[in-house]
C-alpha cells in the first residue's frame, strides 16, 4: 500500500451532502474485477449531471476532493474506494464519512480527512470560485498550513506507514490460539453445531 | 459494573490489544456473498487458505434470479457472479447455500433463520446491513473487501472500540405502526450520520415489545444513522427464536449460552457517550420523500420547502432531492403517485412483514404493477402454506423467489429511469433500484397501501376492522 504523508495537489469542489457509495460506484459495476481499472466509474451516473464538477477542465488532475456532510455512507463496497483511487484521489475532505468507508479509504491509501462544516463551506466557496491546489499534510494534521483536520489516530499511522495489517496480524499467532483455547472452555456454545449439514 | 451491553461484548472478543487503541477482535461468525470476489481475490494473491473455513457461510444472493431459477441464469455477468462464490467456497472449504438450496435467502435473513445467528457472538460480512443480527446482542458489524480477506486469513480482524450510543423509546407504537415507522423516525431525527461511529443499543418498553422480526428491522437501518452496529439486548422474545433452529446449541449447551446470554444487558450505571430519548406513541406512518433515509416524513406532512432552510447545505440538498424526485416543495406526500411497489430486502421480507402487507392487500387490488420477494426460500415455503402468495397474486403483485432484487437491482429486477417505487427496502439513495430509479422508503403494510390506492397513503383507515 502506497503510503501518505504530504500531497499538494489540485483539488475538485463536491459541493454535495450524502455522496453515497451508490453514488461513487453504481452497483452494477462491481462484478468486474479490480485488475481492470474502476476509476472510470467514479461518480458515473452522476457526472451526465449538467455542470458537474469532476468532469470540469479546470479541476483536471485532482488528487483531492472537498465534499459536504456524510461522505461515503451506505453500502460496504470497497469498490468506492476503488474508483475514487484508480481516478487518482487519495485525499477527500468532508464534515463527515461512513464508518466502513473510512476504514476502506485508510486499507487502501486513501486520507479521508474530517474538518469542520464553516471549514469545508469555505474550501468549497474558495475552489468553486477559482480552482487552485490545496496542500494535505498527514503529519501536523493541517490543510494548507491552518485548517485542522481529524483522521482515527489508526487509520493515520495506516496511512503514513503504508502499513496492511495482515502481516502484524499473523505475527500475533500464539495470542490468537491461546484466545480459541480458553473461549472453547468458555463459550462451548459459540461454535456453530453442525449436524445442520 | 458500569459496563455497557457493547462493551461487554467487545471485551469478550478481544485477542489481543496495540499499544495505538486497536484491539484484535475474534470473529465468530463471517458470512460471505457473491461481492466477497474482491476478498477471494486477495487471498489467493497471497496465496493462502482461510484460517477457519467452518465459521465462514456463504450465500447466493445479491445476484441470483428471483424468476425462472430452474431454467438457469441466462445473463452471462450474473451467471459469472453466482458460479465464482460456488468455485470459491469450494476451492476454500467452505459452506455455501446455493441459488438452489432449499435454504437460500438473504444473508441477514438467513443467518437468524439457521440459528447461525446468536447473543453473544461477534459477527462480521462483507456487507453494511451485517448490523441487522445486533438484533440477538451479537455484536455485528460490516466490513469491506480488504477486511473480510483479513477475517478469512486470520479469523480476526483490528478495530477500534466505538463510540456507545443508547436510543431509549417509550412507550408503544401505536396499532399499525411498525419497526420501519420507528426506524426512519429515528433516522430523521438523528440524521443519515447521527451514530456515526457509534455501537448504538435499542431500548426502552417500544423495543422490549418489537418481535425478533421488528427488532431485525430496526437494527437492519440502524446503519442508515450511520451507526456501526446496532444491538438490543436478548430476551425471552431472542431465546425462544433461537431455541431449535438448525446450527444453534441445544440441550446443556443451550442451558451454558442462556445464562451467559442473560449477562448481556446495559449495567444500570452504564455510562453511553450519547444519549437520546423519543416516545414511541408520538410516531405516525412514516416515508421518504428525497434520496437519503433521512428525507424522512409522516405520510400526513407536505414536502419540506428549501426556501424556508437557513442552513444553505440543507437548502441545497432538498432542492437535488426534490429536482431528483421529480416533486416539489409544499406538495402533500399523500398526493405522491407510484408506478411500482414493492415488498422484500433484508430489511423488510420476513414472514411477519409479508403478513403485515398481506393484510392490507387482502380481497383488494393493487393499482400498480408490483413484486414480492420473500427473504427467503424458506420465508416462501412459509408464507405459501399460510395462503399470503395467494393474497399477493390476486391483487395484481408478481410471487417471486428469494433474494435481494429490486432492494439493489443487480440481478436484473429494477426500475426504469423515473420510475417511482414504493418500497420495503432500506435505501432510497440516487440509483440504487436502478439508474434514474426513485425510491419511497416505508414499512410493509404502507407499500401494500401505496399499492392499493396508487399513490402514498396512511395505511391506517385501511386496516380498519381487519387488525
Ligand atoms: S437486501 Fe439489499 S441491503 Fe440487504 S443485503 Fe441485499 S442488497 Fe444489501
Amino acid at each position: 500500500m502506497q503510503e501518505f504523508v504530504r500531497l499538494t495537489a489540485a483539488a475538485v469542489p463536491l459541493p454535495y451532502a450524502n455522496i453515497d457509495t451508490d453514488q461513487l460506484i453504481p452497483a452494477r459495476f462491481m462484478s468486474r474485477p479490480r485488475s481492470q481499472g474502476y476509476g472510470d466509474f467514479l461518480l458515473h451516473d452522476r457526472r451526465k449531471e449538467a455542470g458537474f464538477q469532476l468532469d470540469d477542465p479546470a479541476y483536471r488532475g485532482a488528487a483531492i476532493a472537498v465534499a459536504r456532510r456524510n461522505f461515503g455512507g451506505g453500502s460496504s463496497r470497497e469498490a468506492a474506494v476503488y474508483a475514487l483511487v484508480d481516478a487518482g484521489i487519495r485525499c477527500v475532505i468532508a464534515p463527515s464519512f461512513g464508518d466502513i468507508f473510512a476504514a476502506n479509504a485508510a486499507n487502501n491509501g486513501l486520507l479521508a480527512a474530517r474538518v469542520t462544516e464553516d471549514a469545508a463551506e469555505d474550501l468549497l466557496a474558495r475552489l468553486l470560485a477559482s480552482p487552485s491546489e490545496v496542500t494535505v499534510d498527514l503529519q501536523s494534521c493541517l490543510i494548507d498550513g491552518h485548517t485542522q483536520f481529524e483522521v482515527e489516530p489508526v487509520a493515520r499511522i495506516k496511512l503514513l506507514r503504508g502499513w496492511e495489517d495482515i502481516d502484524l496480524t499473523l505475527s500475533h499467532a500464539d495470542a490468537i490460539a491461546a484466545f480459541t483455547r480458553a473461549d472453547g472452555e468458555r463459550r462451548p456454545w459459540a461454535v456453530p453445531v453442525t449436524r445442520a449439514f | 459494573m458500569r459496563a455497557t451491553l457493547f462493551d461487554k461484548l467487545w471485551d469478550q472478543h478481544v485477542v489481543t490489544s496495540r499499544e495505538d487503541g486497536l484491539d484484535l477482535l475474534w470473529i465468530d461468525r463471517h458470512f460471505l456473498h457473491e461481492g466477497s470476489h474482491h476478498a477471494f481475490a486477495k487471498l489467493a494473491a497471497r496465496n493462502m487458505k482461510p484460517a477457519r473455513p467452518d465459521l465462514s457461510f456463504a450465500v447466493a444472493d445479491h445476484y441470483v434470479p428471483t424468476r425462472h431459477r430452474a431454467e438457469g441464469i441466462a445473463d452471462a455477468t450474473i451467471k459469472r457472479m453466482v458460479d465464482q462464490l460456488s468455485t470459491n467456497t469450494a476451492t476454500n472449504g467452505i459452506r455455501l447455500f446455493g441459488m438452489n438450496d432449499p435454504r437460500q435467502g438473504i444473508v441477514h435473513v438467513l443467518g437468524p433463520e439457521q440459528g447461525l445467528t446468536l447473543p453473544g457472538l461477534s459477527i462480521v460480512c462483507g456487507d453494511s446491513h451485517t448490523s441487522t443480527h445486533g438484533a440477538f446482542g451479537a455484536l455485528a458489524f460490516g466490513i469491506g473487501a480488504s477486511d473480510v480477506a483479513h477475517v478469512l486469513m486470520t479469523q480476526t480482524l483490528w478495530q477500534k472500540r466505538p463510540k456507545r450510543m443508547r436510543l431509549t423509546v417509550n412507550v408503544h407504537l401505536a396499532p399499525g405502526i411498525a419497526a420501519k415507522d420507528l426506524a426512519l423516525a429515528v433516522i430523521a431525527r438523528i440524521g443519515a450520520d447521527g451514530a456515526q461511529g457509534c455501537a448504538l443499543e435499542f431500548a426502552g418498553s417500544a423495543i422490549r415489545a418489537l418481535s425478533m422480526e421488528g427488532r431485525l428491522t430496526l437494527c437492519n437501518m440502524g446503519v442508515e444513522a450511520g451507526a456501526r452496529s446496532a444491538l438490543v439486548a436478548p430476551d425471552a422474545v431472542t431465546l425462544a427464536y433461537v431455541t431449535g433452529r438448525p446450527f444453534a446449541p441445544t440441550g446443556e449447551a443451550l442451558e451454558r449460552a442462556a445464562t451467559a446470554w442473560a449477562r448481556l444487558i446495559s449495567d444500570d450505571d452504564a455510562v453511553f457517550d450519547r444519549e437520546v430519548t423519543m416516545n414511541a406513541s408520538e410516531i405516525a406512518p412514516i416515508v421518504t420523500w428525497g434520496i437519503s433515509p433521512e428525507d424522512a416524513l409522516p405520510v400526513t406532512a407536505a414536502l419540506p420547502d428549501p426556501t424556508r432552510e437557513a442552513n444553505a447545505g440543507k437548502a441545497a440538498h432538498i432542492i437535488a432531492a426534490l429536482d431528483y424526485m421529480g416533486l416539489r416543495a409544499g406538495q402533500p406526500v399523500s398526493e405522491i403517485m407510484v408506478d411500482r411497489v414493492f415488498i422484500g430486502s433484508c430489511t423488510n421480507s420476513r414472514i411477519e412483514d409479508l403478513r403485515a402487507a398481506a393484510a392490507v392487500l387482502a380481497g383488494r387490488k393493487s393499482r400498480v404493477p408490483g413484486l414480492v420477494s420473500p427473504g427467503s426460500s424458506l420465508v416462501k415455503q412459509q408464507a405459501e402454506q399460510e395462503g399470503l402468495n395467494q393474497i399477493f397474486t390476486e391483487a395484481g403483485l408478481e410471487w417471486a423467489d428469494s433474494g435481494c432484487s429490486m432492494c439493489v437491482a443487480m440481478n436484473g429486477d429494477g426500475l426504469a429511469p423515473g420510475e417511482r417505487c414504493a418500497s420495503t427496502t432500506n435505501r432510497n439513495f440516487k440509483g440504487r433500484q436502478g439508474v434514474g430509479s426513485r425510491t419511497h422508503l416505508m414499512s410493509p403494510a404502507m407499500v401494500a397501501a401505496a399499492a392499493v390506492m396508487g399513490h402514498l397513503a396512511d395505511v391506517r383507515p385501511l386496516l380498519e376492522g381487519r387488525v
